[in-house]
């Protein structure tokens, strides 16, 4: 574990503040080259490291980059997505707290290799507290001349000032999942309320008032002065060749140290619960894992072997790596409780656009409920089904298949545990709770579920 | 009107110009009204609306987008517990039952004397640290239903928040201080 590359979140105490962060090289070697190169030098140098966004889509960033219009006709803008709401996602929330400097670095540098005149950063208003801290890490930022007017004197790379500057503004939100999505959140910083907006037009072209954007994931942004310093090529050898760098996993439920570890893409799954969240508590077995948020498939205890975590692996597994909030739920966890859970998430999230969305995640909830107080029968199984195959690719927004995913493949790959539910007078022999503060006292117990019989 | 003085209406309008457009500047000034106020009256939107140059209808329909935008008056003291699946499977749903028991309240509701309310709320981003329960802008994680309870305690008698025991660390540098 010694020698695997910490680049988001380095272990140096008090990096939050500004100073230790200053004197550990920071808003100097990363931006100061940056600053000698030409802005699509900069793009070329994020393309040959291979960074991919780490929002949920696993973009290429540098690609990305290169979407954005060259000319200055119109402004242009950064829009930093610091929404995390996805259930089991609590990764960007360490960079507020512990490396917001490198954050505002990453952002420096990103807008200038695309010429960006204001960037935003969107934080969800449950993180007051974290805003709070952003806030005052901008601010200070700003008073050292790092951001806006005096950047020109502050960085010389060969001694003349750059021709650049940029201003940061961060904004809170209100609360309201959907906003994560990136059309959303532009409606919802201009003040509207935060529908997604159909594509095309896309953000390059026309996001924020109209004028050429880029939106890019808080942990993205972190990621960019580690590959200005070390160079595109070296970063582009951490990890998985195909989705390269450190991902910070999310370890959540049923293990015994839950918490954000940076590892390597491609670490295999089975490493992370084991060894770094120390495992599952009473050496249960694993009975499901999300490996990436909420909204990705679901994937069985016995499918876990050789799982490694990046992008193209995980796809080949049968899931994707989202956010990388990996959630571990044990043998007694009443895997219908659970996905009754989930469901009424995005039914209660849906903005309600599109019919597929908004009527499908109502009915998916509605017979997810029926399942979980033993009232569904058996045509119930394919029915949930069929409702959750026919959401997807039907929305303006991929909140339709966030829905869906987690129902279908939950389906697909726990049918049994669908089958047990619908059998008249059932016992289950796992008992009938979700939780594992099994400290003492609560024995395994017998559930019985009453199946009712419809007509 | 007028709920903003002329100080705060200077400062707004300042702040309002790193938007290109005044509309922009409504989730903010919703959030200054609603900590003034503790949630959005009818006056309160009117003056958002005059603020930020749009009409109070567009205001409204904001305001019910949000969750975190009250339309009534909340507690003084905001309970929310998360019953999302990393919480749920740490217990949260039974530290949300307790809560509700305990404060004598429902979803939503406040108690009689204005003090407390409590809220059934969604991933709060603080999945490692389950269950969780927040009072307005304070989280409290990895805490049992006893220490709950001993929370609300402490509220009840110093009429303010404590100080969380849970703090969050980078998990390296824990793990370091662990040795
Ligand atoms: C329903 C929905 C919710 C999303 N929530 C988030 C979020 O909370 N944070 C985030 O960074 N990206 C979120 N995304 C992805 C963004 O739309 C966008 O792809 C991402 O911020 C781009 O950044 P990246 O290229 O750096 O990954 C969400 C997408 C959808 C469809
Ligand atoms: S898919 Fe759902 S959330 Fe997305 S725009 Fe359509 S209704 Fe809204
Ligand atoms: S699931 Fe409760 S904070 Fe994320």
């Amino acid at each position: 574990m010694a020698d695997t590359p910490k680049l988001v979140l380095p272990d140096i105490p008090g990096l939050r503040n500004i100073d230790t962060y200053i004197a550990n090289g920071g808003y100097k070697d990363a931006i100061g080259k940056a600053f000698s190169m030409a802005p699509a030098a900069v793009i070329d140098e994020v393309k040959k490291s291979g960074l991919r966004g780490r929002g949920g889509a696993a973009f290429p960033t540098g690609l990305k980059w290169s979407f954005m219009p060259k000319g200055k006709e119109k402004k242009k803008y950064l829009l930093i997505n610091g929404d995390e709401s996805e259930p089991g996602s609590f990764k960007d929330r360490q960079i507020f707290e512990f490396n917001p400097h490198q954050m505002i670095e990453g952002i420096l540098i990103a807008s200038y290799a695309m010429q960006i005149d204001h960037a935003y950063i969107y934080i969800r208003g449950e993180y007051a507290h974290w805003v709070k801290m952003v806030e005052k890490a901008v601010a200070e930022a700003y008073s050292r001349g790092f951001i806006g007017s005096r950047m020109k004197e502050m960085f010389k790379p060969s001694g003349e000032g750059v021709e650049f500057s940029v201003e940061i503004t961060v904004h809170k939100g209100a609360g309201a999942y959907i906003v994560g999505e990136e059309t959303s959140m532009m409606n919802s910083l201009e003040g509207q309320r935060g529908y997604p907006r159909f594509k095309p037009p896309f953000p390059a072209n026309s996001g924020l008032w109209g004028c050429p954007t880029t939106i890019n994931n808080i942990e993205t942004m972190t990621s960019v002065p580690p590959i200005l310093k070390m160079g595109g090529e070296a970063y582009s050898k951490i990890g998985d060749p195909k989705h390269p760098g450190t991902l910070l996993f999310g370890v959540s439920g049923h293990v015994n140290k839950p918490g954000v570890y940076e590892l390597p893409t491609g670490t295999p799954l089975l490493d992370i619960i084991n060894i770094h969240a120390g495992g599952v508590p009473n050496g249960k077995k694993i009975k499901l894992v999300i490996p990436g948020g909420s909204s990705m498939p679901p994937l069985r205890g016995d499918q876990l072997e050789g799982v490694k975590m990046d992008a193209e692996n995980l796809k080949a597994a049968g899931s994707a790596i989202g956010t990388g909030g990996i959630m571990v739920m044990d043998e007694d966890t009443d895997i219908i409780h659970v996905l009754t859970r989930i469901a009424k998430f995005y039914w209660h999230e849906s903005c309600g656009q599109c019919t597929p969305c908004r009527e499908g995640t109502g009915w998916l909830l509605k017979l997810l409920k029926r399942f979980d107080a033993g009232e569904a029968m058996e045509s119930d199984i394919d029915l949930l089904h069929d409702v959750a195959f026919n959401i997807e690719g039907r929305t303006i927004c991929a909140l339709g298949e966030a829905a869906a995913w987690p129902v279908r493949f939950t389906v697909e790959r726990f049918r049994e545990e669908f089958q047990k539910r619908v059998k008249p007078g059932l016992i289950l022999e796992s008992p009938n709770r979700v939780h594992s503060l099994r400290k003492g006292g609560l024995e395994p117990v017998q559930v019985h579920v009453p199946v009712v019989e419809r007509v | 009107m007028a709920i903003f003085s002329d100080a705060e209406l200077q400062e707004i309008s300042e702040l309002q110009k790193r938007y290109p457009s005044p509309a922009a500047y409504l989730l903010p000034v919703l959030w200054r009204l609603q900590d003034k106020r503790g949630w959005l009256d009818d006056e309160a939107m009117e003056e958002a609306a005059a603020v930020c140059q749009v009409p109070k209808s567009h205001v409204r329909g904001v305001v019910s987008f949000y969750t975190m935008f009250f339309e009534k008056p909340m507690g003084k003291f905001h309970v929310q517990v998360c019953t999302n699946v990393s919480c749920m499977l740490c217990g949260g749903e039974e530290l949300l039952a307790d809560m509700k028991q305990r404060l004598g309240v429902q979803n939503m509701e406040r108690t009689p004397d204005g003090m407390f309310s409590i809220e059934e709320v969604e991933c709060m981003g603080a999945c490692g640290g389950a269950p969780m329960m927040a009072i307005n802008e304070t989280f409290f994680e990895k805490i049992s239903t006893q220490e709950a309870n001993e929370v609300i305690d402490q509220v009840v008698a110093n009429g303010n928040i404590p100080t969380p025991k849970f703090v969050q660390q980078m998990p390296e540098l824990s793990e370091a201080a662990n040795k």
